[in-house]
């Protein structure tokens, strides 16, 4: 019955429905073993607190990692890649009929050479 | 009698229920704005319906091939035409039924969503009639079988999604947006009618059958071809000719920017239906399949590097529509490439164009989800941009949960519907060249990880206090992202059902050429 349910990727396949229940089946592993944890940890005390060197720990609000601030060191990394690229994307839209009537003329020359 | 009637007309009543319904929601909504949603919520679930009768008559008994003003559907070529179909014609195959299907199942789910995300905005009965129109453009383009009634289509299609973006006008930045759309779609446009002149002028047809049954791939038709390849492509939103879109999807309203990727989609049919069907194998397909495989890596890749260092959430999602559309160039692309040698067509060629087909209804499903939780957001806070956002995930817990499907899927994880697709472009494009296959699978991890930094700046973090009051969307955008989403499950969980009953015999369509034409020429 299974079969019906694998899909065929010509070199191979894959198959949900057994997917599925083996992530159910680590999911429960993982349940039980949450579960043998320790449950009587006293809530709502410094227990629970994180230890920041001493430092009072800031509002939630003021820490939360906004957007901006991720990522920062893939776009540094790339930043040959971003210099060059962001700019082209200008808004003008000039400048975008230009991109495609140059697209056209370089397909109209690799089609005209391949002929 | 009367079902048999609807069933003969199956194809006319696929453009005539949303084109009298959008045509009539004007004047209904003058009475009554209650009426008029439910109106064209009736209209789309009739389309639906129809959409639906129509794939399941193309799948049982083949190309439903519709002659409009002919004494019956099937005569396609009259007696004293001299063996030119004169008529409009329409000739549905299983790629044209499968994407109708698409179009149709992301339409009611917007159609759903907008009778609430438009409730705050003015001129709604214009809002209705031109997402109506937009589906109508849609289902024309996929349906005809006539290359200027295709042109028509596609003006329709522009000009109604061109009015879209601009309809919520924001301070102009929306009409700018709209404007920009509209000049390219109408160059655009332009272009492809100057085509579909050099083709008339050669072979004296406007019907693709007929052009494509005589086409001699002569320099004009070269000329024909580029042209009509460079404008859908364009319109299909491909690298380098992808700029209108992140403008165009971030400023419309997320409805119709989860309609308009299908209505992108619908040109990149145009570009499958040029090659394969009009040009077919007289073609050069090796130069024209790396064409179309370069746009389509080129997309992959700035698609998604662009995609990243976003902050506004829709231009980020619209950079990843077009990363995805890249996903499709490829798949098909390589098709294409080996489309002259069967055996290569065998071992990979026909998985690759599956992949890339099957990926098509994927993407319009979890793109389409995805911008109606980006609208869901919008709705709530009134930003778009991510630096403001977090702590959503307290208080809107169903746009988080159908987020994190979307996200998932759109990412190619397991067992979600992106997955299945993306797996077959994978192993079937590793083949044809592995370096190819990398690319896509380092795309995927990049677009997994656009998606970790939304999910985490609007859903995790604190409860804010500037959104202290935010609360869950209404029903009606819930119901609309849940229909989404189920398909997006359904379709990962049961890949091979959908392959075997839509994919394979779309793919099976765009290769087969001659099965078209004798469709509609009837073996003339």
């Amino acid at each position: 019955m299974l079969d019906a349910y694998t899909l065929q990727t010509g070199t191979g396949f894959w198959d949900p429905v057994v997917w599925i229940v083996v992530f159910l089946v680590a999911f429960l592993i993982a349940l039980a073993i949450w579960l043998l944890g320790e449950k009587e940890y006293p809530r709502d005390t410094q227990a629970v607190k994180p230890f920041l060197s001493g430092n009072v720990e800031p509002e939630k609000a003021d820490v939360h990692m906004r957007a901006g601030n991720l990522y920062w060191g893939f776009t540094e990394a790339m930043k040959g890649y971003y210099s060059r690229l962001v700019p082209l994307h200008t808004g003008v839209l000039n400048d975008y009929v230009l991109w495609f009537l140059g697209v056209m003329a370089l397909v109209f020359v690799i089609v005209g050479v391949a002929a | 009698m009367m079902q048999e009637l609807l069933l003969q007309n199956l194809p006319a009543l696929l453009l005539a229920v949303p084109m009298l319904g959008a045509f009539v929601t004007p004047l209904i909504g003058r009475a009554s704005g209650g009426a008029r949603n439910l109106w064209a919520v009736a209209v789309m679930l009739a389309t639906l319906a129809v959409a639906v009768l129509l794939t399941a008559q193309v799948l049982s008994s083949g190309t439903v091939v519709y002659t409009f003003g002919a004494a019956a559907p099937d005569l396609t070529v009259p007696a004293d035409s001299g063996g030119i179909p004169i008529r409009i014609i329409f000739a549905v195959d299983a790629m044209g039924a499968f994407m109708a299907l698409a179009a149709s199942l992301v339409g009611l789910g917007v159609m759903l969503y907008s009778l609430a995300s438009a409730t705050r905005s003015t001129g709604q009965n214009g809002y209705y009639a031109l997402l109506l129109l937009l589906v109508v453009g849609i289902l024309g383009m996929v349906c005809t079988g006539d290359m200027f009634n295709f042109f028509v289509f596609l003006e329709i299609n522009s000009l109604a999604g061109a009015a879209l973006v601009a309809s919520r006008v924001d301070k102009g930045v929306a009409v700018e947006a709209g404007l920009k759309y509209a000049v390219l779609s109408t160059l655009g446009g332009l272009l492809v009618l100057f085509a579909i002149a050099l083709l008339y002028g050669q072979y004296g047809a406007l019907n693709i059958a007929v052009i494509a049954s005589r086409m001699l791939f002569t320099p004009l038709d070269q000329i024909a071809l580029v042209m009509l390849l460079v404008a859908l492509a364009m319109k299909a939103g491909a690298v380098p000719m992808h700029f209108w879109t992140p403008d165009a999807y971030s400023m419309a309203p997320s409805s119709i920017t989860a309609l308009l990727v299908v209505a992108s989609q619908a040109s990149l049919y145009g570009v499958f239906r040029v090659v394969f069907t009009l040009y077919g194998l007289t073609l050069d397909y090796a130069t024209i399949g790396w064409i179309i495989i370069i746009l389509g890596v080129l997309s992959m890749f700035v698609g998604v590097t662009m995609a990243i260092p976003q902050k506004d959430v829709k231009r980020l999602m619209a950079y990843h529509a077009v990363s995805q559309t890249g996903y499709m160039l490829l798949g098909v692309g390589v098709g294409l490439a080996v489309l002259g040698n069967q055996q290569l067509l065998d071992t990979y060629g026909v998985i690759a164009m599956e992949g890339g087909i099957f990926h098509i209804i994927n993407h319009a499903m979890y793109k389409g989800l995805l911008f109606l939780t980006a609208g869901a957001i919008f709705y709530r806070t009134g930003t778009r941009n991510l630096n403001q956002l977090g702590g959503l995930g307290h208080s809107m817990k169903w746009t988080m949960v159908f987020f994190i499907i979307g996200a998932l899927a759109i990412a190619g994880i397991p067992p979600f519907n992106g997955f299945a697709s993306k797996l077959m472009i994978y192993e079937s494009v590793f083949l044809f060249n592995p370096l190819l296959a990398i690319i896509a699978m380092v795309v995927s991890i990049l677009t997994l990880a656009s998606f970790v930094k939304v999910f985490h700046s609007i859903f995790m973090g604190p409860r804010l206090p500037e959104y202290a009051d935010v609360r869950e969307v209404p029903a009606p955008m819930i119901i609309g992202m849940a229909l989404l989403s189920l398909l997006v499950i359904l379709f990962g969980v049961f890949p091979q059902e959908v392959v075997d009953l839509l994919i394979t015999p779309a793919a099976g369509a765009l290769i087969d050429q001659g099965g078209y034409i004798a469709s509609v020429l009837g073996g003339a």
